[in-house]
C-alpha cells in the first residue's frame, strides 16, 4: 500500500501530462520523451540531473524527520534562502578569501541560519502553541524580500551593470566540479551523507524511535514522557540545517553569487519528495530523482519545444495531488449522504 | 421459520495464525446469544466478519435465510445489523451527535437527532451529552455511545463485543433490561464477555470457541460458572493465593491535600485528595467512572504536572511536578486504561512497544534502540504473560485485546517497579488470564512493590487489595480496610451518600495512617 500510492500516481501523472501534450497540439508520445528520456541521454544531461536531485534530497531529508512527528515545517525555501545568503556573506566579506577554511565556515554559516530560521517557528510553536504551518510559510516571505533587499541594495555587486546580483564568490568558496565542463560537484558527498545519517536517525536511533511515536500516538508520548516540545524543536531545526546546507550548496556551487533567483523552488519542491518517498531515506531518495527529472524536463522542452516554463510546477502540482489523492482512496472511502429536510425550515417555506 | 443468523464453516486465517475455522452457529429471533473463550479464541474476528467489517476466506452466512454475498458494514447496518466494537469506532475531532449521524443509514436532522440521544441515553441508564466532542470522553463515556448509537437503530441483530467492560454495574443493570426487552420484541443479540456471572444472567445459549474452533455449546442459565469457565479455558483455574500484607515503614506514594482544577468543563475537580500507599500493600480506589478518577491518575502518571511539587511524592521524593520518564526514574511504572493509542502505539510492532517505557532496561544503547534486546525483552513478555502472538515483530493492533492487556500489563511488571499504578487491570481479560495478572500484582506487591489499583470491579478490588479509598465528585475517602468493610459501605460511598462531613458509616476507617 505505502508503495503502491507513489507508483499510482507516477502513472496516473504520466497519463494526465500525456492528454495535457495532447491539447496543447503536441504528439504526446514525442514530448514525454523530450520531457523524461532525453534529458538523460547526454552526459550534461546526468551531470544536472544529480546536481538537481542532490538539494532535493538533502532538504526532503531533513523535513521528513519532522514530518514523521507531525511538525509540519513548509518553510525549507525560506530556510534554504538565508542558508545561501549567510554561507555567501561569508564567502563575500570573510577577511582572506584564499583561506582553506572558507568553504567549511559557509558551511556552518549556511547550517546556522537555516536552523535559526526554523528556530523562529520552533520558539512560537513551543513556547505559544502558534502553527508552525503559518510560521513557517510567513517567514519564507521575509527571506525572499530580505535577499531581494541585499542583492538590490548594500551587496549588489557595483562592478555589475546595475543586475541585481552580487560579486562572484572567490575560487576558495566553490566546491569544486568533478569535471570542468559538468557542472556536478562534490557538495553530493553531503547528500551521500545525510541520507545516511537520516537513515540512522529515523531507523535505528532512540531519539528517531520517540519523535515517531509523537507522530503516530501523541497520547503514547506523553504517556512515555517523551517531551513534545522536544519533537517540535527536533523536527524544525533538522530541517532548517538541511535547507541551510542546500542553500548554502548551490551558491557555492552551481551559481557562485547570489541573485533573487538562487532557488527555483527547491524547497517547496522538497515537501513533495518527502511525500512521495513516504518519509523514508531510500525513498526520498527515488524521490528527488524523479522530481530533479521533472525540472529538467521541463527545462528541456521549454527550449527544443517552446513549451511554457510553468509546465514544471503544473507537473509538479499534478504529481502531488495524485499522491494525495491516492492515499487517500486507499484509507477512506466515499460515501453520499443526503441530509434530511429541515422540518422547521420547510414549515417556515411554506 | 428461518434463523435469524445461520453461520455455516467460517475460516478465517491471519499470518501465522486460524482466526476462526469452520465455525457454525445459528440464532434464533429474539435469542441472547453468548459467545465465549480466551482471549484470542477469534470471537472478535467472527463479530466482524458477521458484520462485514473482515471477511472470510471460506463459508456462508445467512441472514433470515438469505445468503449474504459481497458483505460490508453498510449492508449489515440496512439488513439491520448493529455493531458494538470491542475497541471503539468513533471519530475523535467531533461531538457526539456527529458521530452517531455519520453512522446513521438514512437521512438525519442533527438537533432532532441529539435531542433523540438525550432521551434515549437517560431512558437506558447511560446519560450522555450530545454535543461533547469525543476526543474528551472516558473510555467508560465512549462505551456509553456506541452502545445508544446501536440501540437508536432498532436493530434486528445486535452484535456487542464485551459492552460492559468498563460501565458501571449500575448501568449495566439498565443495559441488561435493555437487552431483555429487545429481545422479547424479536431482536436477536450475540454477547460477549469475560464475565461469566453476566452471560449467566442475560444469555439463553452460549457458544464456546477455543483457538478459533467451537469446542462447546451451553444453556448458561443451567450451566454453573466453573464449568463455563472450564469449558473456556480447557483446564482447571488456578487459584488465588493473597498472603497478609506487610506494608512497609515508610510510604511508596504520598499524595497530600492535592487539589486540581478539571481541564475542562466536562471533568471533575479534585479536592483536598491524600493518601499513602506503602511498599507491600496493594490500595484500591473503587468509585464510578468519571468521579475524576482520570484527572487522579493522570496527575499521579505525570502526563498531567503539578505546580505544588510535594503535593505527590515517590519515596519521599517530591514528584507532581515532574515529567513521566522524570518519574519512572523514581521506580514508577503504569498501565493506563485506554490500551491502544496510549498504552502502545497501534501501527508498532510488540518489540517497538517495550522500548516505549523499557528503553532504561538495555534496550537502548548509545542512543540507538538496540532491536534484538528490545525483542528479547519483548519474547520475555510473550512468554511469561502467554500473550498470543506472532512474535515480538507482530503490531500491537493485531493482538486481540485482552492479548494486548495481557502484554502492556506484562511490560509494566517487567521494569521491576516500586510503585505500580494500575488502570482497570483485567479489562477484557479472560477468566484464566485474570487470576493470572491478579496473581502476579499480589505476589509484586508481597515482594515490596507499592501498587495502586483503579477499579470498576469491586470484585476484583476486594480480591487483591489491603485497602480501599473511594472517590466520589472528586473527594477520595479515608482508606478502609478490606477486611473490615464491605460492597455495601463501598457501594455508599460510591454514590456520594455518606460522605460529607460527618463520616457517619464508614464504622470501618483503616487506622493505619
Ligand atoms: N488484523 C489482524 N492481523 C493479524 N492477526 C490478527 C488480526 N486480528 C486478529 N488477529 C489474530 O486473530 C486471533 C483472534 O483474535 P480475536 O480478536 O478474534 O480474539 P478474541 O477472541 O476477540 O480475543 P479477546 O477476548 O482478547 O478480545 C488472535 O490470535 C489475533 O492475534
Ligand atoms: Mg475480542
Amino acid at each position: 500500500m505505502r508503495i503502491a500510492a507513489p507508483v499510482l500516481a507516477s502513472v496516473l501523472t504520466l497519463i494526465v501530462g500525456s492528454i495535457f501534450f495532447a491539447s496543447l497540439g503536441h504528439d504526446p508520445l514525442p514530448t514525454l520523451y523530450a520531457f523524461f528520456v532525453e534529458p538523460l541521454s547526454s552526459m550534461n544531461g546526468l551531470s544536472e540531473w544529480l546536481l538537481k536531485a542532490s538539494p532535493l534530497i538533502l532538504i526532503a531529508c531533513g523535513l521528513a524527520i519532522g514530518f514523521r512527528a507531525n511538525v509540519w515545517n513548509i518553510g525549507a525555501e525560506g530556510q534554504f534562502i538565508m542558508g545561501a545568503v549567510a554561507a555567501s556573506g561569508v564567502g563575500l566579506f570573510w577577511s582572506d578569501p584564499d583561506s582553506a577554511l572558507l568553504l567549511p565556515l559557509m558551511f556552518l554559516a549556511g547550517m546556522a541560519a537555516g536552523m535559526a530560521w526554523a528556530a523562529i517557528p520552533a520558539f512560537l510553536r513551543s513556547r505559544m502553541n502558534t502553527n508552525e504551518i503559518l510560521v513557517t510559510l510567513m517567514m519564507t516571505y521575509i527571506a525572499t524580500l530580505f535577499l531581494s533587499y541585499l542583492v538590490h541594495g548594500p551587496w549588489r555587486d557595483p562592478a555589475g551593470f546595475n543586475y541585481p546580483q552580487t560579486a562572484l564568490l572567490p575560487a576558495a568558496a566553490m566546491f569544486q566540479s568533478f569535471d570542468p565542463a559538468y557542472r556536478l560537484n562534490s557538495s553530493i558527498f553531503i547528500t551521500v551523507v545525510a541520507v545516511f545519517l537520516m537513515w540512522l536517525f529515523t531507523d535505528r536511533s532512540f531519539l528517531g524511535y520517540k519523535m515517531s511515536v509523537s507522530g503516530a500516538a501523541p497520547l503514547a508520548a506523553r504517556y512515555a514522557g517523551f517531551r513534545e516540545s522536544a519533537a517540535v524543536w527536533i523536527g524544525l531545526l533538522a530541517g532548517g540545517a538541511a535547507a541551510g546546507i542546500a542553500g548554502m550548496a548551490e551558491a557555492a556551487g552551481p551559481l557562485g553569487q547570489l541573485s533573487p533567483q538562487v532557488s527555483p523552488g527547491y524547497g517547496f519542491a522538497a515537501i513533495i519528495v518527502a511525500f512521495i518517498g513516504r518519509l523514508n531515506a531510500f525513498g526520498i531518495v527515488l524521490g528527488g530523482l524523479l522530481m530533479s527529472l521533472l525540472f529538467l524536463g521541463g527545462e528541456g522542452v521549454q527550449m527544443t519545444l517552446a513549451l511554457p516554463s510553468a509546465l514544471t510546477r503544473i507537473f509538479q502540482g499534478i504529481l502531488l495531488f495524485f499522491l494525495l489523492a491516492a492515499d487517500f482512496f486507499i484509507f477512506y472511502r466515499i460515501r453520499l449522504v443526503r441530509p434530511a429536510p429541515d422540518a422547521h425550515a420547510l414549515e417556515t417555506a411554506r | 421459520m428461518h434463523p435469524r443468523l445461520e453461520l455455516r464453516n467460517i475460516s478465517k486465517r491471519y499470518p501465522g495464525v486460524v482466526a476462526n475455522d469452520d465455525v457454525s452457529l445459528s440464532i434464533q429471533p429474539g435469542e441472547i446469544h453468548a459467545v465465549l473463550g480466551e482471549n484470542g479464541a477469534g470471537k472478535s474476528t467472527l463479530m466482524k466478519i458477521i458484520y462485514g467489517a473482515a471477511h472470510a476466506d471460506s463459508g456462508e452466512i445467512y441472514c433470515d435465510g438469505n445468503l449474504i454475498l459481497a458483505h460490508n458494514p453498510a449492508m449489515s447496518r440496512a439488513l439491520g445489523i448493529e455493531m458494538v466494537y470491542q475497541h471503539f469506532a468513533l471519530f475523535e475531532s467531533v461531538s457526539v451527535v456527529e458521530n452517531i449521524a455519520l453512522s446513521a443509514s438514512s437521512a438525519f436532522n442533527l438537533p432532532s437527532l441529539a435531542e433523540k440521544i438525550r432521551e434515549l441515553s437517560l431512558r437506558y441508564g447511560m446519560p450522555i451529552d450530545p454535543h461533547r466532542q469525543v476526543h474528551d470522553l472516558s473510555v467508560g463515556e465512549r462505551q456509553r455511545v456506541e452502545i445508544v448509537r446501536c440501540l437508536l437503530q432498532a436493530p434486528k441483530l445486535l452484535i456487542l463485543d464485551e459492552p460492559t467492560s468498563v460501565l458501571t454495574p449500575q448501568a449495566v443493570v439498565k443495559l441488561f433490561d435493555t437487552l431483555r426487552q429487545l429481545a422479547a420484541e424479536g431482536c436477536s443479540i450475540v454477547y460477549i464477555s469475560h464475565k461469566l456471572d453476566e452471560v449467566q444472567e442475560l444469555c439463553d445459549t452460549a457458544t464456546v470457541l477455543r483457538n478459533g474452533k467451537v469446542t462447546g455449546t451451553a444453556r448458561p442459565k443451567e450451566t454453573t460458572s466453573l464449568e463455563l469457565a472450564r469449558m473456556m479455558v480447557g483446564s482447571k483455574l488456578p487459584e488465588m493465593h493473597v498472603s497478609p500484607a506487610a506494608p512497609s515503614e515508610k510510604p511508596v506514594l504520598e499524595v497530600r491535600d492535592l487539589s486540581a482544577k478539571a481541564r475542562d468543563h466536562f471533568g471533575v475537580d479534585l479536592k483536598d485528595v491524600s493518601f499513602n500507599v506503602h511498599g507491600g500493600e496493594i490500595v484500591g480506589l473503587a468509585g464510578v467512572s468519571g468521579n475524576g478518577q482520570a484527572e487522579l491518575i493522570a496527575l499521579l502518571s505525570g502526563e498531567r504536572r503539578h505546580g505544588q511539587g510535594d503535593a505527590i511524592k515517590i519515596n519521599g521524593t517530591p514528584a507532581a511536578s515532574l515529567r513521566p520518564d522524570e518519574r519512572r526514574k523514581l521506580g514508577l511504572a503504569f498501565v493506563p486504561e485506554e490500551r491502544l493509542g496510549r498504552g502502545a502505539v497501534p501501527s508498532h510492532t510488540l518489540w517497538e512497544n517495550a522500548v516505549l517505557t523499557a528503553h532504561r532496561f538495555g534496550t537502548v544503547r548509545k542512543g540507538l534502540v538496540d532491536r534484538r534486546r528490545a525483542a528479547a525483552f519483548a519474547s520475555g513478555i510473550i512468554d511469561r504473560f502467554k500473550v498470543k502472538a506472532n512474535g515480538p515483530a507482530a503490531t500491537a493492533q493485531s493482538l486481540s485485546g485482552g492479548n494486548l492487556q495481557k502484554y502492556i500489563v506484562g511490560r509494566e511488571i517487567a521494569l521491576a517497579p516500586k510503585l505500580l499504578l494500575v488502570s482497570q487491570p483485567t479489562w477484557g481479560v479472560d477468566v484464566g488470564a485474570s487470576a493470572f495478572i491478579r496473581q502476579t500484582i499480589v505476589d509484586l506487591s508481597r515482594a515490596g512493590t507499592a501498587v495502586f489499583v483503579v477499579s470498576e470491579e469491586l470484585d476484583e478490588l476486594f480480591e487483591i487489595c489491603d485497602r480501599l479509598l473511594v472517590i466520589c465528585q472528586g473527594r477520595v475517602s479515608p482508606p478502609l480496610l478490606r477486611t473490615s468493610t464491605d460492597r455495601e459501605e463501598i457501594g455508599l460511598l460510591m454514590t456520594g451518600r455518606t460522605m460529607g462531613k460527618d463520616q457517619t458509616g464508614s464504622s470501618s476507617v483503616a487506622l493505619q495512617d
